[in-house]
């Protein structure tokens, strides 16, 4: 299915969030998830379903005064 | 007795809040946080890059002692800067932010109207805001009202290394403040941070004047001596400016 991550439009297999980050072969290391402007808590990745448009936002920090 | 600075529920012995951006490496980096002696470091938040995932992580690179300051940089509305506070929050940061809303692109000077409403949004919701803001008490008092635990007037334009180009602003701005008073920006070099500290300031916050000097660690270890020395000079308190000189030997005794 088509959808938003990081204000690109993506071609995506997964269907929760835990696979997504596997499926970019993304750390999860100080990471953070939203879901249309919604912030997915950790804890409920697994459960998490990711659909069709959706726009999801993977967020980190990096260096920065 | 060692004294402490405290933000919110927050306490340092340092005075010295460093950034981690613009560094040539993670490994000067780490240097360079070691010999500023710093116990706070600020953080940017920022979308993955998902087109360079094999790059290293910058955490490995940061010692587990110190605390994490989230900033707001490059958000143009309080909506944004809440939205960037909460997500450094859910990343597993503590809920304290360094709040920067930016109101020009050029000069990178504070939106003082969008950074008071997300100052009293922020507190609404339990985080310890360290608000960035104009070298003006109007500014800062207002802030302090709304709720931020420490209030940070730039010394000059972020990144411009210029120093403190309006001393007594921050003097006027600390003799009338209730919170901690950081300098926040425009810091070039250790004499800048030597005048921030002298007047009274409770903490200097800087990142460009030691990632691009020429070697920064040497350069934080210089920032390093001059908070503590202007720190140690305002504590002991400078003799006033006199117009004419006051002979240091005594007047009695001459030989003749």
């Amino acid at each position: 299915m088509k959808l938003t991550i990081n204000g690109l439009r993506q071609e995506i297999r997964s269907s929760n969030i835990i696979d997504l980050l596997d499926e970019l072969d993304l750390k999860k290391e100080k990471m953070v998830i939203e879901i249309n402007k919604k912030i997915i808590e950790k804890e409920k990745f697994n459960e998490t379903n990711i659909k069709e448009n959706d726009s999801i936002e993977i967020i980190t920090l990096v260096g920065g005064g | 007795m060692e004294e402490t600075l405290k933000i919110g529920k927050f306490e340092f012995k340092s005075r010295l809040f460093i950034g981690t951006g613009k560094y040539e490496s993670f490994d000067i980096m780490k240097k360079a946080h070691e010999a500023s002696g710093a116990e706070v470091v600020t953080v940017a938040v920022r979308r993955v890059d998902l087109n360079d995932k094999g790059k290293e992580s910058m955490w490995n690179y940061i010692d587990q002692n110190i605390k994490i300051l989230p900033n707001t940089a490059a958000c143009f509305t309080a909506e944004e800067a809440v939205r960037t506070a909460k997500l450094a929050r859910a990343a597993g940061l503590p809920d304290w932010v360094k709040l920067e809303v930016i109101g020009d692109k050029k000069t990178l000077m504070p939106d003082n109207e969008e950074t008071l409403k997300a100052t009293k949004e922020l507190v609404d919701e339990g985080f310890t805001v360290l608000a960035y803001t104009n070298d003006d008490i109007v500014s800062c008092q207002k802030l302090e009202k709304a709720g931020a635990s420490a209030v940070m007037p730039l010394g000059a334009p972020i990144g411009s290394g210029q120093g403190i180009l309006n001393p007594n602003n921050i003097k006027i701005i600390l003799e009338n403040a209730n919170v901690p008073i950081i300098v926040d920006a425009g810091v070039g070099t250790a004499s800048d941070v030597t005048i921030a500290m002298e007047l009274g300031a409770d903490g200097v916050l800087l990142n460009t004047g030691v990632a691009l000097a020429k070697d920064p660690i040497r350069m934080a270890r210089a920032m390093k001596a001059a908070t503590e020395s202007g720190r140690d000079a305002f504590l002991a308190g400078r003799i006033p400016k006199k117009l004419y000189a006051s002979a240091s030997s005594p007047i009695d005794g001459i030989i003749k």
